[in-house]
């Protein structure tokens, strides 16, 4: 093992309210592949956009040192010149430009003022064939398969020579094939000395290709473990990532829950006609009334693509299958129809598609529910501020009136607001996507306290989250999802995080 | 204290004012430059007959910019609608009552049609309209190819464009030189604005509401009624309210009340918004691209039938750049390309602020080529306004 070719030491990386990195420090030899593993929100990602530049120097304490040398990037294209490459999951190629476009886009070879192409390709041709990719570089990126594409990713890292390459969960949108490809033209990079840093879910192939594994746990550095020598079984490396102690962050409720059945789903498909292939398959579950189901599994697992498909079919897949409330076959054709139902969406991607930002609190809330405050289409605008305020005071909305633009308030209210939003349509089953993503401690307990009060009431709630403590500590029964298919359900008396990882990871 | 309130209500709503003040500046500007010419009876009820089928389009146009869109098309739609209502007048002899109901209609049709592309199949309203815009303005010209400029004699219909409200009968000895029906109704106008304020106030009051300071308030009353008996005094000193102006007041105060005070209006502005947040809050988008197009079209007949009616005719060049102007009165008014933000009445006033500057101009005997330059310093100026005091406002 060579000496270190990057070290970072002692870094801390503060959000508004949250702590995402604590003091994390993390070393790489120099022409090792180093695995880097940890629950969703442990700390990867910021780490590394820390490391790449794209959190500037400054915004961080602690001290990055590539080669010795300590590195103060401002912008992500200085990392770049020094030789830190990351390849992400969503892929930074431009679909309509051709392979050698992509690979050259930036460092265009140029002959007087116009570009070279010939040498482009030519040169194109032999970098692909070190990464061992057998197509033509005129090809345009959208043709090729998610596999290839990545391949091509790497090629264009390896051409701007590149010290450190990072893959950020390389394999999670790939086949088997593609994943074994991938991993061999590792292995032989690093034969050649390049290093790598490889983040990913999939355990068993940590285990399999890293030299040392680093685990992150809220934040911090838990262990490194040489895997060489064989210290990183799967079993250790579960247990370092989510050996967090659950001690009060659940508030306890006692509830009975109905033997009545709030929704069934029979046999449920669908088929992503822009993605080309089938995303659902063979889904069976159902919630009954005053209970929470956990959906649990890793990102990408399907279980976003399950809650659109139920709710009116909100992002347009084809779709089959039987979805009962309260016993009566249902058939949704837009949101609309859901949420007359009774079925409401909380969506994980508040910014996107939960919130008008430019718009009020209260405009906000009531958007769902309009009918509710109005006398023949028109809108009772104090009775409008009435139920808006009320919401405000039942959900502690930290806001100075309910006239101010959402996009003004902190994540965990902007969540609230949403869940208000959620709320008022009066539903009888709320599906809640990532309900406390990105939001701090305080108001995720504030969360659970409200979710714990609507299930008293009555209601069902279908809890998305890929947080296993709080599949754990809030739901009454858990599903797990895997590669758009329930691949396990349990009481959450029977569920540890061990196996619902065991079942989650188990391509 | 009153100065104190009167300073932060306005830095509160200076984007509001903004364009009130602005149109204000603009025509004491002319009306000094002028003499006094600008501001007579005469040309202020020349300057809103004027505005007319501008600023029913500019009310149209603004829905359709909210919703993240436009439409280009409206200009010749409204051309070509006219020539339809002049051929049906003169050569096919259908009764007026007929002809302007059956062209709202087309137009409704015509704005569905553009939509169908948009809102079936994502196509970008820029290039729908784009070809909307060729294929009307070949349909004028084909329409009046034959015959060139069709005149309309029908008197009902050029009223519409040309005639005033009458007044009440028998009452010549009392103020003479005056429209007393419009007087009457400035006075109504005015009772009912305080009317429905001092309600409004109330019904906040007893919600226990946040509402203006007492002062500022009665400031608010005593600045409008004053602005809504000038404008009336003015008028009834020419022939009074004319049928357009009574029109595009008619469209104003609904589109005004639909986008404030309704549902659909609502929707509208969460569409324009967010439209995936509004599509997952049950509001069927492509319903409301297909409303706020035929809307659109709808309104391009109305234009259309203002504009014939004025000219007493159709020509084979009606609606030339109306599209463009109705566009740049939006955006004067404040009015966000970036979808979700647009007032009606800031639409209207931004109608009035760009047909002033053609009207001040002439006046002023101000060369054509200056104008175009003039106003388009204005329309920046405005939308840089506009852009940077959003930030600062709440």
């Amino acid at each position: 093992m060579g000496a270190p070719i990057l070290e970072m030491r002692n870094i801390t990386k503060e959000f508004p309210g949250v702590k995402a990195l604590d003091d994390v420090s993390f070393t790489v030899a120099e022409g090792e592949i180093h695995g880097l593993v940890g629950e969703n929100g442990a700390g990867k990602s910021t780490l590394m956009k820390v490391l790449s530049g794209v959190h500037a120097f400054g915004t961080y304490t602690g001290d990055i040192l590539l080669h010795g040398e300590v590195q103060a990037y401002k912008h992500i294209s200085e990392s770049e010149q020094a030789g830190v490459a990351i390849i992400y999951q969503e892929l930074a190629l431009i679909p309509e430009l051709s392979v050698y476009e992509n690979i050259f886009l930036g460092q265009e070879i140029s002959k007087g003022l116009a570009i070279d192409w010939n040498e482009t390709i030519k040169q194109t041709a032999v970098i692909l064939k070190r990464v061992g990719l057998d197509v033509n570089p005129s090809t345009k990126i959208k043709n090729l398969g998610v596999g290839q594409q990545q391949l091509v990713e790497i090629a264009k890292a390896l051409h701007r020579n590149v010290s450190i390459l990072i893959l950020d969960e390389p394999t999670a949108a790939l086949n088997e094939d593609d994943s074994e490809n991938l991993l061999r033209l590792l292995r032989e990079q690093r034969a050649q000395g390049v290093t790598c840093i490889l983040i990913s879910h999939k355990l068993k192939e940590i285990i399999d290709i890293a030299d040392t594994v680093t685990v992150l746990r809220d934040g911090q550095t838990i262990c490194t473990l040489d895997a060489s020598a064989g210290e990183a079984s799967e079993s250790a490396l579960i247990k370092y990532m989510v050996g967090r102690e659950i001690d009060n962050i659940y508030p306890p409720r006692e509830h009975e829950i109905s033997t009545e059945v709030a929704l069934e789903v029979k046999n449920w498909q669908a088929y992503d006609p822009q993605l080309g292939r089938e995303i659902l398959k063979d889904i069976n579950f159902n919630v009954r009334k005053g209970e929470i189901v956990g959906l649990a599994g890793l990102m990408g697992a399907g279980r976003t693509e399950l809650a659109l498909s139920l709710f009116g079919n909100a992002a347009n897949y084809r779709v089959s299958g039987e979805i009962f409330v309260r016993g009566t076959l249902m058939k949704f054709s837009h949101p609309h129809d859901a949420l007359v139902a009774g079925l409401v969406y909380l969506t994980e991607d508040r910014k996107g598609d939960g919130l008008i930002l430019i718009q009020d609190v209260k405009q906000n809330i009531t958007l769902a529910n309009l009918e509710e405050i109005s006398l023949r289409g028109r809108i009772d605008n104090n009775a409008e501020i009435k139920v808006a305020n009320e919401y405000r005071r039942s959900l502690s909305i930290k806001t100075p009136s309910v006239e101010q633009k959402v996009g003004n308030l902190s994540g965990g209210n902007q969540q609230k607001v949403s869940l208000a939003k959620c709320l008022f349509v009066k539903p009888d089953i709320l599906i809640l996507d990532e309900p406390t993503r990105g939001i701090d401690v305080g108001a995720k307990y504030e969360i659970y306290t409200i979710m714990n009060r609507l299930v008293q009431e009555g209601m069902s709630i279908i809890m998305i989250s890929s947080e296993l403590p709080e599949v754990l500590g809030m739901s009454d029964r858990i599903y797990v999802v895997s590669g758009g298919k329930i691949v396990g359900e349990m009481p959450a008396g029977e569920a540890t995080q061990e196996n619902i990882m065991g079942l989650a990871t188990d391509y | 204290m009153f100065f104190r309130d009167l300073q932060k209500v306005l830095k509160e709503n200076i984007r509001e004012y903004g364009m009130y003040i602005a149109l204000f500046a603009i025509m004491t500007i002319f009306t000094i430059t002028t003499d006094g010419v600008f501001i007579s009876s005469r040309n202020i009820s020349n300057l809103l007959n004027q505005t007319g089928y501008i600023a029913i389009l500019a009310v149209g146009m603004t829905l359709v910019i909210v919703i993240q869109h436009i439409d280009l098309s409206v200009g010749f739609l409204s051309g070509f609608l006219g020539a339809i209502a002049a051929i049906a007048l003169s050569f096919w002899h259908i009764p007026v009552y007929v002809v302007i109901p059956l062209l709202l209609v087309l137009g409704a049709l015509a704005g569905l049609i553009t939509a169908f592309p948009v809102a079936q199949l994502g196509i970008p309203s820029f290039v729908t309209s784009l070809a909307g815009w060729l294929i009307y303005r070949g349909a004028l010209l084909l329409v009046t190819a034959g015959t060139g400029t069709i005149i309309i004699n029908d008197n009902i219909f050029n009223a519409i464009g040309n005639g005033y409200i009458p007044d009440i009968p028998g009452l010549s000895n009392f103020l003479p030189e005056m429209h007393k029906l419009t007087l009457l109704l400035g006075v109504a106008a005015i009772m009912l604005f305080i009317k429905s304020t001092l309600s409004g106030r109330k019904e906040k009051q007893a919600y226990d509401f946040e509402v203006l300071p007492q002062d500022m308030f009665i400031l608010e009353l005593v600045f409008v009624s004053v602005l809504i008996a000038l404008i009336t005094w003015v008028l009834a000193g020419y022939n009074g309210l004319s049928w357009t102006v009574v029109v595009v007041l008619l469209v104003v105060s609904i589109y005004h009340f639909v986008t404030t005070q309704t549902v659909v209006g609502r929707h509208v502005y969460a569409v324009g918004g967010n439209p995936e947040a509004a599509e997952l809050s049950g509001i069927n988008v492509k319903n409301i691209t297909y409303m706020v197009f035929g809307s659109m079209g709808m309104l391009s007949a109305l234009s259309g039938i203002l504009f014939a009616s004025r000219l007493q005719s159709a020509t084979t060049t009606a609606g030339t750049l109306f599209e463009l102007d109705a566009i740049a009165a939006a955006y004067i008014g404040g009015v966000s390309a970036a979808g979700g933000v647009g007032k009606i009445m800031g639409s209207f006033i931004g109608a009035l602020v760009y047909m002033s500057l053609t009207s001040g101009m002439n006046l002023m005997g101000i060369d054509i080529a200056y104008q175009y330059v003039v106003r388009g310093a204005v329309l920046v100026a405005a939308v840089v306004f506009d852009v940077a005091t959003r930030s600062s406002s709440k």
